[in-house]
């Protein structure tokens, strides 16, 4: 791949042209119910945003406006006024959120958010359901689910055959013809297979090239920090899926990752060496920039996040829809990448053992969240099972995703640092010398 | 794909143990009072005793995380199904492999099947909430039965969501007749229904005496009577209710002038009996959703055409509700309203399990909707293990008598 820009330019674009996408994405949306247009209400996990977007409906992640609302450190306003209300403290920090912005009309720090005419919801996480039911009782819209079966038991090396998944791709397919009514009712629209076909074309170019930013982050040093960048692109690969704008965003992604990982570039600026991190969960979004620096002041990496695998809709999977039968493909799909999303987070030893192995890691940092139950239920147990089996060491961290009232940054300054003495003394005992050569993977 | 189509499946003699068996040594002799102190016994031994006795004589358990699972298909392969309802016991084992913000049942179920109080040969856990669908991997890490996810649809609203369950619960049958040797026909799948038919029809009744008659039955001698169900077999939970309801009926009670209300919040995590002894100190619980797993069906379900196929249809289309199940026919509040209506109670106890997450989120919906209906209502959490119930019951005698002099 060659470019003609220049590698100052080129370094850090993806971080650049990300934030600038999310902020023409949001002024877009801030206008989309002035102009009369439609907004979905749908989720990382099965956002159905190919269909959705085939009728030219916006979509909203509620999801990602929450978590947005740590980020900018006024969580705590959204969080107290559900809490008026009577939301327990003890609750998904992102359904209060959000809870709080529809009774703020939208009001949100990154601009106007519009009221759902529809939302659609799988089951890839059970809040999805009790969250929209908020919604049904705010606004009386149509509540559309596609339940998606998942893995019923612990997945095996061979995975699912075809067989297998047949009668839960009938399901998953039947309920997107029902959704496809509901929007065609809603916008008075009829549905065009070709426009879909298109939309799908463009998620294929999206998911190939992050498979390949993934990849490349196998490099020594890793091309780009997992935890605090991958979030970057997966809000671009969830807001912008199924647009010529993410498509060319990610190629462009590839591109610079591409250049990084021939010429050595990571992502530490002032350590020679770095230490190899897998991150498990969900970011501790109210001190975003400094839970990430309590990682990088140690040299630590993450090369691989469970994150990008659960919320990136599936694009981290060896998929691409076949535009030949284009429904019956993205049902499969759907499917697949639900299923893979939630087998991240309540089957994700055997994916991160093999993490551990293609990212040569030194350490796993679980950090499990009060506001997510599905992401962290398992993950004490999990870590039981990858200790045994796997050479590497363990941070097992617990805070919140929303809540500042259980993130101690203290505590976890003391914790995060014993860790790093430990793999500081390890490399030394094993006489290890940090990797110098850049090893780019090549597909 | 026909997902009725078994071949090969024949008729199979009924496996013993089942239904030979007596799990139960019920003092009928000693009256009604004795048998609800020995009902109470069973229901609240951390050691499940009728488990281990139906084990000892070689008899095959399913053990089932909560809210509902369809039991008849293990019972027609002559399996035990057993309800995971957590229990009041120390938890030795099982809090090393969960991380905080959890409920208790989760660690406590686990923690019978790790120290061995309950040992089962299968174990099933469904996408209610998301700390339970996480159980499927806990225990198959942690324990060596098998242990899957019954993907019960949340999505009832789909005309396919039968067609889908049906399919799924096939699934399971095969899982349950591998585990257990037996091949289930149809016919043995209906004669399963039946039982669970008069199973359903007695609970209804029970519910009734309390509804209409609520004196007679506090709602913990209610409590046992119904949890037995999810220890014994079901022949032997329908001899014990068909003694004991026309007892119950005649009883020398007096009428007494309590407040009657609804207490829900018990779909999942179970209140302490004591819990429910406090509130019977100050209320008639006329109705409420206490293992509403067990009473999940309202009706007889048709045994006539495929038993596997009327069983999915009863669960989607002739049943109760819950916080853990999503159908947009039943919004929960107003299904609350209705049972409050339905039950002719005058308040409601809106409770949830600490930390259990769709209790919680209903709680706002609830009081909301009871704002509204102006219908009182007294919001609290309890936990499995709790041993103290002074505070509670100080609130909930000021909330009765706020009500009384209102």
């Amino acid at each position: 791949m060659t470019s003609t820009i220049s590698p100052e330019d080129l370094v850090g674009r993806g971080a650049r042209d990300g934030a600038a996408l999310f902020r023409d994405w949001f002024t877009e949306l801030g206008t989309a119910a002035e102009r009369g247009e439609h907004t979905a209400y749908v989720f990382v996990m099965g956002s159905l945003a190919e269909i959705v977007r085939t009728f030219d409906v916006h979509t909203v992640f509620p999801e990602i406006t929450s978590l947005q609302t740590a980020v900018r450190r006024v969580a705590d306003e959204y969080l107290n006024l559900a809490e008026d209300h009577g939301f327990s403290p003890d609750v998904c920090g992102y359904v209060k959120a959000d809870y709080a912005l529809q009774i703020r009309k939208g009001d949100h720090p990154m601009g106007r958010i519009p009221p759902p005419s529809i939302a659609v919801l799988t089951n890839a996480c059970n809040t999805y359901l009790k969250w929209a039911e908020i919604w049904e009782r705010l606004y009386d819209i149509p509540i559309v689910t596609v339940d998606v079966p998942q893995s019923r038991k612990a997945p095996d090396n061979g995975g699912p055959t075809a067989a297998e998944l047949a009668p839960d791709q009938a399901y998953v397919q039947f309920q997107m013809n029902e959704l496809i009514g509901h929007l065609e009712e809603l916008t008075g629209k009829a549905f065009d297979i070709d426009r879909l076909r298109e939309v799908l074309e463009l998620t294929n170019r999206m998911g190939r090239a992050w498979r390949r930013v993934l990849e490349l982050n196998r490099a020594k040093p890793a091309v780009f920090d997992a935890m605090m960048e991958g979030t970057i692109y997966l809000g671009v690969a969830n807001a912008l899926r199924g647009t010529e704008a993410g498509a060319r965003y990610f190629e462009d992604l590839a591109e610079e990752m591409e250049y990084k990982a021939a010429h050595g570039i990571g992502p530490l600026v002032d350590h020679d060496t770095e230490h190899r991190l897998i991150f498990v969960g969900v970011p501790c979004y109210p001190i975003f920039r400094r839970f990430y620096q309590l990682f990088t002041d140690w040299g630590g990496v993450f090369v691989s996040s469970t994150y990008t695998w659960f919320a990136s809709g599936g694009l981290n999977l060896d998929f691409e829809y076949d535009l030949d039968r284009p429904l019956e493909s993205l049902a499969e799909g759907v499917l697949l990448s639900v299923r893979r999303a939630v087998d991240s987070m309540l089957f994700h030893d055997r994916y991160l053992k093999e993490a551990i192995d293609a990212f040569d890691a030194d350490g796993v940092v679980y950090h499990p969240v009060k506001s997510c139950r599905t992401v962290s239920t398992g993950l004490a147990d999990s870590r039981r099972v990858v200790l045994d089996e796997r050479d590497v060491l363990c941070l097992y961290i617990e805070s919140d995703m929303m809540d500042k009232r259980v993130v101690s940054e203290a505590q976890l300054k003391n914790r995060i640092d014993a860790f790093f003495e430990g793999l500081e003394s390890r490399r030394i005992r094993k006489g290890m010398d940090a990797p110098t050569a850049s090893t780019a993977p090549t597909t | 794909m026909d997902p009725t189509a078994r071949p090969g499946a024949a008729p199979a003699p009924r496996p013993l143990p089942h239904p030979a068996v007596r799990l139960l040594d019920v003092p009928y002799d000693q009256g009604l009072k004795e048998v609800f102190w020995y009902c109470r016994e069973m229901v609240e031994d951390p050691d499940f005793p009728t488990v281990k006795k139906w084990r000892e004589t070689g008899g095959k358990v399913l053990g089932h995380f909560q809210v509902y699972f369809p039991e008849e298909l293990a019972h027609a392969a002559g399996v035990l199904p057993v309800k995971f309802r957590g229990a009041q016991v120390e938890r030795e084992q099982a809090d090393s492999r969960f991380g905080s913000y959890l409920c208790s049942i989760l660690r406590t179920s686990l923690e019978l099947a790790m120290t061995g109080r309950l040992q089962v040969d299968m174990f099933v856990t469904h996408p209610i909430c998301d700390a339970a669908r996480n159980l499927a991997g806990i225990w198959s890490r942690n324990r060596p039965e098998p242990a899957q996810i019954l993907y019960l649809p949340q999505n009832p609203n789909s005309a396919f969501s039968g067609t889908y369950l049906a399919q799924e619960y096939r699934r399971v049958l095969g899982d349950i007749e591998e585990m257990s040797g037996v091949t289930v026909s149809d016919e043995a799948i209906r004669g399963a229904i039946e039982v669970f038919n008069t199973n359903r029809r007695l609970l209804r009744e029970l519910y009734s005496i309390k509804r209409d008659t609520p004196w007679l039955l506090p709602v913990d001698e209610a409590y046992v009577l119904t949890a037995l169900g999810g220890i014994v077999t079901r022949e032997e939970h329908n001899e014990v209710l068909e003694w004991a309801l026309p007892r119950i009926r005649e009883r020398d009670a007096r009428r007494q002038d309590k407040i009657r209300v609804v207490f829900e919040g018990g779909f999942c995590e179970q209140p302490p009996l004591d819990l429910l002894l406090a509130i019977a100190q100050f209320c008639h619980v006329v109705d409420d959703d206490l293992l509403i797993g067990l009473r999940w069906i309202l009706s007889d379900v048709p045994t006539e055409g495929d038993p596997v196929a009327n069983l999915a249809q009863a669960y989607l289309d002739d049943s109760s509700y819950s916080p853990v199940q999503h159908d947009l026919r039943k919004p929960k509040e107003k299904m609350l309203i209705r049972r409050i209506r339905d039950a002719g109670a005058a308040a409601a106890i809106v409770s949830a399990a600490k930390m259990c997450e769709p209790g919680l989120d209903e709680q706002v919906a609830y009081s909301q909707a009871l704002d509204e209906e102006d219908i009182p209502y007294f919001v609290t959490e309890f936990e499995e293990r709790m041993t103290s119930f002074d505070h509670l019951q100080i609130q909930l005698e000021t909330f009765v008598e706020n009500l009384l002099f209102d």
